[in-house]
């Protein structure tokens, strides 16, 4: 009875003859996932991405991609008979006369916004687990490239409907090409066509946004996912989970099912958000017109920290030969290209730099819990601190309007806060993990508290501590150290000759500040003369 | 008062009373107060108003300025420290700060709020501060009804106009914004037309004044039409989470979006296929 019926076994021969695919099929349908949520968070930007594609293909049948000046005629009163841009008219033609179109539009946009949320809350994933590390560097790279060309990619839809707001974003992003010296001007007149902002701009934006950067990204996000699949997901330290095994649940069926609820999942949320939440409103914006512009004039959130680093910009610039040599302006080039390279180049670099300090050569699929690597934690939450600064500064009209706070005092203080914010960021949350160090090595030395309080016959009260479970003590136990790199020091005292420069001695400094486990878990009792009650007592239960 | 000591020792006893110089002031006081209010109704601007009956109401008005505005704006409206000259703003100007709330400014920060009326404010009230106002030294009047009915106007021009001039400061749904200093440019939510018109007219606190060469009375009406027909419609793409642009749409992202979908990774994640028992 388990051989298949005739008609299913005919068709999957001839496949497989022709295709291989039954090998294929057997080798990877059972292949292991590990079981977290957070290794989750990346699918919600693929399935955000599916969505963005079904979406954005609807709206292409509708959207007019053209400068053209056309006299408004549709359904909505207060724009009737304004002069505008096809682009803009036909983006109205969707929100109000095509059937289940202003829906398609929100969903597209919100989808926009998860996309690029989804890809950065992956990515903190990713970072704080150490899961870039050897091999996985290229796909750490890969996921770098995708995130710049999403935000590439947002910029360009947001300014195709060619609305008021849209415009003050393509204004912007053509200050900061002409500010490049040298060649900006040249730049800004082969985009545009011409003078600022000319006919060709969203034609163009057009072809980037709906072809050239959704087909790089489709390609970027295929070998993410070959190379995801070939290497193995890394998994959290736990029980009977080595650097050799998956421990998790098969492809098929119990991933492919969650996989599949939780595209579901992705889908709902951004039908309820295209739903209930109204997203772009295009049409309280008006046209674009160079002239006009609006107070509370914001990019979508993922160039708010783009945004809030030219609004906390110092006004420098330097002139040339007095005005007549040329102007570079500090004020527009730094913010713009300052903040994103730190972002972006540090990211790229990190997993080599971290190389290059522990001098770690080896494979790692076990995972980090964030704790146990105090130092690249602090790194990333100072790197958030400075990122969630910038962007919440990029909102400092909004807050000050709303909370009655000066405008002027929101500069100040984010003048200030860019600095020190990320320094006090990284002291705290280094303080943070090794405190949750010493909490995991009391709970391994001492074991967890019981909740019981026991009367010794002398009097002295202890509390009854009782070994952890299995699987906590495995997952704590996962901690693994952090290689510092020999110094190599000989017999008269004489460091290896790479150690000698003045860069060698900065990476033995830093590899031991980097390495040096400062809680050991496996240290025993010594806690001093204060646990001494509580250490006898707990000695007795314990053992 | 000789042979009266006792009367002269009660006259001194009371001259030193501790609240006697208080008396004596409020006696001065009362007397320039009120000289001065015999005195001022004669001048040559109040003649119109007289002329047109409506010498009653500059007179009332002048009583509600003294009571309510003087501190500031100074005994004859000439101005003091803490508050501008009132000579020449017009009615409008009195119509919109006192019918908002805004004036009497309750304290003197960057920018009086629109505030609840205090129970004084009646539109009589009004009517005769404006009156009385107007009658120092003329000023932008207050528009007809039919000046600033929004059924009137031509909102898809008023919107081109709008966008020019206001929503630099007021955001493109008048949703207001920020301005530097601690000033800001209100919502005009709750501004009726007759107040949006007369701020135009005046330039109250940060606002430019656009007067009737700038933008015309018709002009005005479109824009009135516009600010009013935005502000009543329903936001056909679901809540318009304050109309203020993409802020808002960026915390709903995330603190919506990506925590439902998080609890949904969790919640997925958590039901672990049970071993076989």
């Amino acid at each position: 009875m388990d051989t298949p019926p005739k008609a299913i076994a005919g068709v999957s021969t001839f496949l497989d003859d022709r295709l291989g695919a039954g090998s294929f099929l057997k080798r990877n349908l059972r292949k292991m996932f590990p079981d977290h949520w957070s290794f989750l968070l990346g699918e919600i930007a693929l399935y955000s991405f599916i969505v963005l594609l079904l979406t954005g293909t609807f709206l292409t049948f509708w959207f007019k991609p053209s400068m053209g000046h056309v006299m408004y005629d549709g359904s909505y009163e207060p724009l009737k008979g304004i002069m505008m841009s096809e682009a803009y008219a036909s983006t109205l033609n969707i929100s109000f006369d095509v059937r289940g179109g202003l829906l398609i539009r929100q969903i597209h946009h919100w989808a926009a916004l998860l996309f690029v949320a989804g890809m950065v809350v992956h990515m903190l994933r990713v970072f704080f687990t150490g899961a870039y590390r050897k091999p996985r560097e290229l796909n750490w790279l890969i996921g770098i490239g995708l995130l710049s060309l999403a935000l590439f990619e947002g910029l360009t839809g947001y300014s195709l409907p060619d609305d008021l707001l849209s415009g003050a974003g393509l204004r912007i992003t053509q200050g900061v090409i002409l500010s490049i010296p040298l060649i900006g001007t040249y730049i800004q007149f082969f985009l545009f066509g011409g003078e600022y902002p000319g006919e060709d701009i969203i034609s163009r934006f057009f072809t980037l946004h709906i072809l050239l950067i959704p087909g790089i990204l489709l390609a970027l996000i295929t070998a993410h996912m070959i190379l995801m699949w070939v290497q193995k997901h890394t998994q959290m330290p736990g029980k009977g989970r080595t650097e050799k095994n998956v421990v998790g649940a098969p492809f098929y069926p119990a991933f492919m099912a969650k996989a599949g609820a939780y595209f579901l999942f992705t889908f709902g949320v951004l039908a309820l958000l295209g739903t209930f939440a109204q997203i772009n409103p295009i049409w309280l914006f008006g046209p674009y017109t160079p002239a006009d512009i609006s107070a509370g004039s914001q990019p979508d959130w993922y160039m708010g920290f783009l945004e809030g680093s030219l609004r906390l910009m110092v006004p420098w610039e330097i002139n040339l030969f007095g005005t007549s040599g040329g102007t570079i302006p500090l004020s527009v080039l730094i913010p713009a290209l300052v903040p994103l390279g730190i972002i972006m180049t540090g990211l790229a670099l990190y997993p080599f730099l971290e190389q290059w300090v522990t001098g770690d050569r080896r494979e790692h699929h076990i995972a980090d819990r964030p704790r146990n690597n105090a130092h690249r934690t602090s790194i990333g939450i100072s790197a958030v601190t400075f990122y969630g600064i910038l962007w919440l500064l990029g909102a400092n009209d909004e807050i000050s309007a709303n909370f009655h706070i000066g405008l002027y005092e929101t500069t100040i203080f984010g003048r200030f806060a860019i600095f020190l914010g990320p320094v006090i960021a990284y002291i705290i949350t280094y303080r943070v993990c090794i405190g949750l160090q010493r909490k995991d090595a009391e709970v391994v030395s001492h074991g967890v508290e019981s909740g019981v309080i026991k009367r010794m016959p002398n009097g002295e009260y202890i509390e009854v501590h009782t070994p952890p479970a299995d699987d906590i003590l495995a997952h704590i136990r996962g901690k693994k150290e952090i290689p510092v790199i020999e110094s190599g020091v000989d017999r008269e005292g004489i460091p290896p000759k790479g150690a000698r420069s003045l860069i060698g001695r900065l990476r033995a400094k830093m590899s031991k500040a980097y390495g040096t486990d400062r809680i050991p878990l496996e240290e025993g009792h010594g806690h001093g003369e204060e646990h001494a009650a509580v250490g006898a007592g707990e000695r007795k239960e314990v053992h | 008062m000789i042979g009266t000591g006792r009367s002269v020792n009660s006259i001194t006893a009371r001259r030193r009373h501790p609240l006697a110089r208080f008396a004596v002031v409020a006696l001065a006081l009362g007397l320039l107060g009120g000289g001065y209010a015999l005195a001022a109704p004669t001048g040559s601007t109040a003649d119109a108003a007289v002329a047109s009956g409506k010498a009653d109401d500059v007179a009332q008005g002048k009583d509600l300025f003294i009571a309510h505005c003087a501190s500031c704006h100074g005994l004859n409206a000439e101005g003091t420290k803490s508050g501008p000259t009132l000579v020449g703003v017009g009615a409008a100007a009195v119509d919109f700060q006192v019918s908002s709330g805004r004036m009497p400014a309750s304290d003197p920060g960057a920018q009086a709020p629109r505030k609840p009326l205090d129970e004084w404010v009646t539109p009589q009230a009004i009517d005769q501060l404006a009156a009385y106002v107007q009658s120092l030294g003329g000023g932008p009047t207050r528009p007809a009804a039919e000046q600033v009915d929004p059924a009137k106007g031509d909102p898809a021009k008023g919107g081109e106009l709008f966008r020019a001039n206001c929503i630099q400061c007021h955001n493109f749904v008048g949703a207001g914004g920020a301005l530097t200093y601690g000033k800001y440019a209100p919502s005009l939510n709750e501004s009726s037309p007759t107040q949006i018109y007369e701020a135009m007219a005046t330039g109250p606190q940060a606002m430019p004044v656009f007067n009737d060469s700038t933008i015309t009375p018709d002009q005005k009406r479109d824009m009135i039409a516009y600010i009013t027909s935005v502000r009543s419609q329903v936001d056909p793409g679901g809540s318009g989470l304050g109309r203020i642009g993409p802020v808002t749409e960026g915390l709903v992202a995330w603190i919506a979006g990506i925590s439902l979908l998080v609890l949904a990774a969790i919640w997925i994640t958590a039901k672990k296929r049970q071993a076989h028992s």
